[in-house]
C-alpha cells in the first residue's frame, strides 16, 4: 500500500462524501454550435431503444440523442446524487420499478409530465403502470417503457434426461402453483444431470414469488410490512425448503458465476421476466433451442419494468418529453418487443397480431408474444413502497446466508427482519 | 533624494523577498489543499452533526447523535474487525516477502534491471481488473484455486461464504498487487547500507542469512517502520477490493453476512446507497480518527526503536 494510494484514497473518502459524482459527465443538453439540440439519455442495461433513434432524428432534423448506459445499481445511485447536487443528470433518466417509488417522494427534481400533456397520453397504459410514477402531489414523473411479465424458462434437454415432459404445454401443466413446481423440482432432483441443479438461486425464486402477490413489502400507505405478511413467510419458508432438497444451484443473480451458470448449465429452470429472455440468449448462447418458455406457476406476475423521466435541471425539458412521450408510445414498444423481447406496457399493443404472434427462434419458437401478454393481462399490481429494491436486498442476503450454510432459515430472518427496520426507519 | 528613499525600500524588498517568497513558492499547495482537503474534511464534520438524506432537501441538525449511534452499531464494529483481520493478513505477509524479495534483487544477478523493474509490474495494473480477476480465480464451482485444490485432494472452499476465507482472498490481492512496490522501497535502502559491514561479516564467517538477519534488517528499520505506517493508513481505507469481490451483485454489504465488509465499504454503503450522508460522514471522520491513533502508536513505537 503506497503514500499515493494512501493520500488519493484518503482525498476520495473526503471529497467523495461532497462531490458525490458532481463531476465527470459532460453538462447534458448543451447546444453545439450547429444548432442542434443534443438530449442525453442515461440508461441501464439493454433497454432496445438504440434502433429508434435514427428514426427520430429524421423526423427532427434539429434534434442529436446520445445514450449513456451503465450498471443498474450504479445508475440510481449516479442518478440520486445528481438530482440532490442539481446537476449531471441526463435529459432523460431511466428507473427501475424498484426505484420509482423512492425518486416520486421528491417530485421536485423532475419535469411534471401533466404540464406537457400526460393527462392526454395516460390511457396508453396499464392504469397500475401509470400510478407507479405518479406523485403524491399528482405530478405525473415519468412514462413507463416496459413491464417485467413472467414466464418460466426451462432447458428442454436437462427435463428429458431427467425424465421430464418436454413439451411447454405439458410442462405448464407439471406447476399450475409453486407447490407444484417445488415437487416439479423433488422429480426432477431424483434423476437430475449431474452439476445441473432445478433452479438458478433461491433470492431469484422468491423474487417471482413476490412479484405474484397482491401485497409485497409495504402496504398502500408505505408502511413495511415484511414482518407482518403471512404470504412472504410462507413464500421464504417454501423456497428454503425447496434450498434444503437440494433444489438450487445457489448462484446470485448477475453476479459474474450466475453469468458463467448459463453456459456450464448448472440450471434447468429460471424464472423469466420478459427481459430475461435477452439474458439467457447473451449468457447461454450455446443452447439455442434448448431453451424454452412455459407459463409462470402461479399465473401473471410482474418483476421488474421500467420508466423514462425528465430532470427538471435539464436544458431542454420540453424536447426531452417529446422524446420519451414517443419512445413510449405502442408504437415503438411494439418495435422494441419484436426486436429484444422487451414487453411493451402499453395496452393497445396486446391486441396487436404482431405482439401476440411473436415467436422466438432461440426459445424454439416459443410463442412469447401470447405467453407474456397473457401473464402481463393477468397481472395483480402490487403497491411499490420507497426502499422496495433496497429490501429485497435484505432478504436475498438472508437466503443467501441459508444457502451458504452459515445460518439456519429461522435465524436469517430474525437478521433480515433487523436489516429492513433499520432500512425503513 | 530617490537614492536615499531607495535604500531602505530595496532592503525591505530584499527582506520580504528572503523571507517571503518561500511562502509564497508553497502556497499552491496550502491552496489547493484547503480547497479540497481541508474544506471537505470540515465540511464532513459539519455533515456528520446533521442528519442528511441525500434526496432529502431537510438537514436536521442533530449534534453526536450520529456518533452514538455508530458506536452502538453493531455492523460498524463488524467492519472494524474485517478491517484490522484485513489489514492484518496482507500487511505482515506483504512486508516480509517483499524483504527476501529486496534480498533477492539485491545480489548479483543477471537481467538485474529487468528483474526490478518486474516486480513493480504488478502495482501499474487497474485495481478493478485485478479484483474482478482474483474473484473469478477464487470463484466457488469453477474457480482456479478450487480446482488446484481438488487435484491435491482437498475439498474446495466456498471463498466468499467464509469470513476467515473471504479474508484471506482479498489479503491476497492486496499482497500481490503491493510486494514488489515495498520491495523497491526497501531494495533503494538496502543500496545505501555500505558494502565493508557485509565483507567485514563474510570475514568473519557469518552466513548469509546472518549477514541479513544482523546487518540488513537492523539497517533498514526506519524504512520498515516508514512501510508499516503507510501500509496502515492504506490497509484501514481498503474499500475497492472488498467491493469488487461481489462484483455483479451491486451492493456495498460484503458478502451476505457482511463478513468482508470493512470501514470503508461501510461508509459507502451508508452513504451511497442508503444516501445517510449524516451518518457516513460520522463514520468518515471516527475511521479518521482511528487512523490517526494509529499513526500516533506508530510514532511512539518508532521513537522508542531509535532511542533504544
Amino acid at each position: 500500500m503506497s503514500a499515493g494510494r494512501t493520500r488519493l484514497a484518503a482525498g476520495a473518502l473526503v471529497i467523495g462524501m461532497l462531490a458525490a459524482g458532481c463531476g465527470g459527465s459532460p453538462s447534458a443538453g448543451s447546444t453545439p454550435t450547429d444548432g442542434k439540440i443534443t438530449l442525453t439519455l442515461n440508461l441501464f442495461g439493454n433497454m432496445g431503444f438504440k434502433e429508434l433513434y435514427a428514426k427520430y432524428e429524421a423526423a427532427h432534423p434539429n434534434i442529436k440523442i446520445v445514450e449513456r448506459t451503465s450498471a443498474y445499481n450504479d445508475h440510481h445511485r449516479n442518478l440520486a446524487a445528481h438530482l440532490a447536487t442539481r446537476s449531471g443528470a441526463a435529459d432523460v433518466e431511466a428507473i427501475d420499478t424498484g426505484f420509482i417509488a423512492q425518486f416520486r417522494n421528491q417530485p421536485q427534481h423532475f419535469a411534471d409530465l401533466r404540464q406537457h400533456g400526460a393527462d392526454q397520453l395516460k390511457d396508453r397504459w396499464l392504469p397500475w403502470k401509470w400510478e407507479a410514477s405518479l406523485a403524491k402531489s399528482g405530478a405525473q414523473i415519468g412514462y413507463g417503457t416496459d413491464v417485467g411479465g413472467l414466464a418460466m424458462c426451462y432447458r428442454r434437454d436437462l427435463f428429458e434426461k431427467a425424465g421430464l415432459p418436454t413439451d411447454r404445454d405439458k410442462v405448464a401443466e407439471l406447476w399450475p402453483d409453486w407447490t407444484s413446481y417445488f415437487e416439479t423440482g423433488k422429480r426432477y432432483t431424483a434423476k437430475k444431470p449431474e452439476g445441473a441443479a432445478f433452479f438458478d438461486g433461491g433470492p431469484q425464486v422468491f423474487n417471482a414469488m413476490v412479484g405474484q402477490m397482491e401485497t409485497g413489502y409495504y402496504d398502500t400507505q408505505d408502511n413495511v410490512v415484511v414482518a407482518t405478511n403471512p404470504a412472504i413467510r410462507s413464500a421464504y419458508d417454501q423456497v428454503l425448503e425447496a434450498v434444503a432438497e437440494g433444489q438450487s444451484a445457489k448462484l446470485v443473480g448477475s453476479s459474474p458465476a450466475w453469468n458463467t451458470g448459463f453456459a456450464k448449465s448448472q440450471f434447468a429452470t429460471i424464472a423469466c421476466p420478459a427481459w430475461m429472455l435477452a439474458k439467457i440468449q447473451d449468457q447461454g448462447k450455446a443452447f439455442a433451442g434448448q431453451w424454452d418458455v412455459a407459463a409462470i406457476p402461479g399465473g401473471g406476475g410482474n418483476w421488474g419494468g421500467s420508466y423514462l423521466t425528465v430532470p427538471a435541471q435539464g436544458k431542454h425539458t420540453k424536447e426531452a418529453v417529446a422524446l420519451i412521450a414517443w419512445l413510449t408510445a405502442p408504437e415503438q414498444q411494439i418495435e422494441v418487443f419484436a426486436k429484444h423481447g422487451i414487453l411493451p406496457s402499453t395496452v393497445a399493443t396486446y391486441d396487436k397480431p404482431e405482439v401476440t404472434g411473436l415467436k422466438h427462434e432461440f426459445f424454439n419458437d416459443a410463442p412469447i408474444g401470447q405467453i407474456f401478454t397473457t401473464a402481463a393481462r393477468n397481472l395483480k399490481p402490487q403497491y411499490q413502497g420507497p426502499r422496495a429494491g433496497d429490501i429485497q436486498t435484505a432478504i436475498r442476503d438472508a437466503i443467501n446466508r441459508v444457502e451458504e450454510g452459515k445460518q439456519d432459515g429461522a435465524e436469517a430472518w430474525t437478521q433480515m427482519l433487523g436489516d429492513v427496520e433499520r432500512i425503513s426507519k | 533624494m530617490t537614492s536615499v528613499r531607495s535604500g531602505p525600500r530595496r532592503r525591505w524588498a530584499y527582506q520580504l523577498d528572503v523571507k517571503g517568497s518561500p511562502y509564497l513558492y508553497i502556497a499552491p499547495f496550502f491552496l489547493l489543499f484547503g480547497l479540497v482537503g481541508m474544506f471537505p474534511l470540515l465540511y464532513t464534520a459539519y455533515v456528520s452533526l446533521t442528519d442528511w438524506n441525500l434526496l432529502d432537501p431537510a438537514h436536521e441538525w442533530v449534534g453526536l447523535a450520529n456518533y452514538a449511534d455508530l458506536l452502538a452499531d453493531d455492523y460498524f464494529w463488524n467492519a472494524l474487525f474485517n478491517t484490522v483481520s484485513i489489514w492484518l493478513l496482507s500487511t505482515v505477509p506483504q512486508l516480509l516477502a517483499a524483504l527476501f524479495i529486496a534480498h533477492m534483487l539485491n545480489r548479483r544477478l543477471r537481467a538485474r534491471t529487468l528483474f526490478r523493474m518486474g516486480v513493480l509490474l504488478p502495482n501499474v495494473t487497474s485495481i478493478v481488473a485485478v479484483t474482478i480477476i482474483f474473484a473469478q480465480l477464487f470463484g466457488r464451482d469453477f474457480g482456479m484455486v478450487n480446482w488446484a485444490l481438488e487435484l491435491v485432494g482437498l475439498d474446495p472452499i466456498d471463498w466468499q461464504a467464509g469470513t476467515l476465507s473471504s479474508h484471506v482472498a482479498i489479503s491476497l490481492i492486496v499482497i500481490w498487487r503491493w510486494t514488489g512496490y515495498n520491495a523497491l522501497i526497501y531494495l533503494a535502502a538496502m543500496q545505501t547500507i555500505p558494502e565493508d559491514l557485509y565483507e567485514a561479516a563474510r570475514l568473519d564467517g557469518a552466513s548469509q542469512f546472518t549477514q541479513f538477519r544482523r546487518i540488513t534488517v537492523p539497517m533498514l528499520r526506519p524504512t520498515i517502520i516508514f512501510t508499516a505506517v503507510v501500509s496502515t493508513i492504506g490497509g484501514f481505507q481498503i474499500i475497492a477490493e472488498p467491493l469488487l469481490f461481489q462484483a455483479g451483485t451491486g451492493n456495498p454489504t460484503g458478502g451476505s453476512d457482511r463478513q468482508f465488509q470493512t470501514v470503508g465499504l461501510y461508509l459507502y454503503e451508508q452513504g451511497f446507497s442508503l444516501y445517510e450522508f449524516g451518518y457516513a460522514s460520522a463514520i468518515a471522520w471516527t475511521l479518521c480518527m482511528i487512523i490517526v491513533v494509529m499513526a500516533l502508536v506508530n510514532f511512539a513505537i518508532t521513537r522508542r526503536i531509535r532511542s533504544s
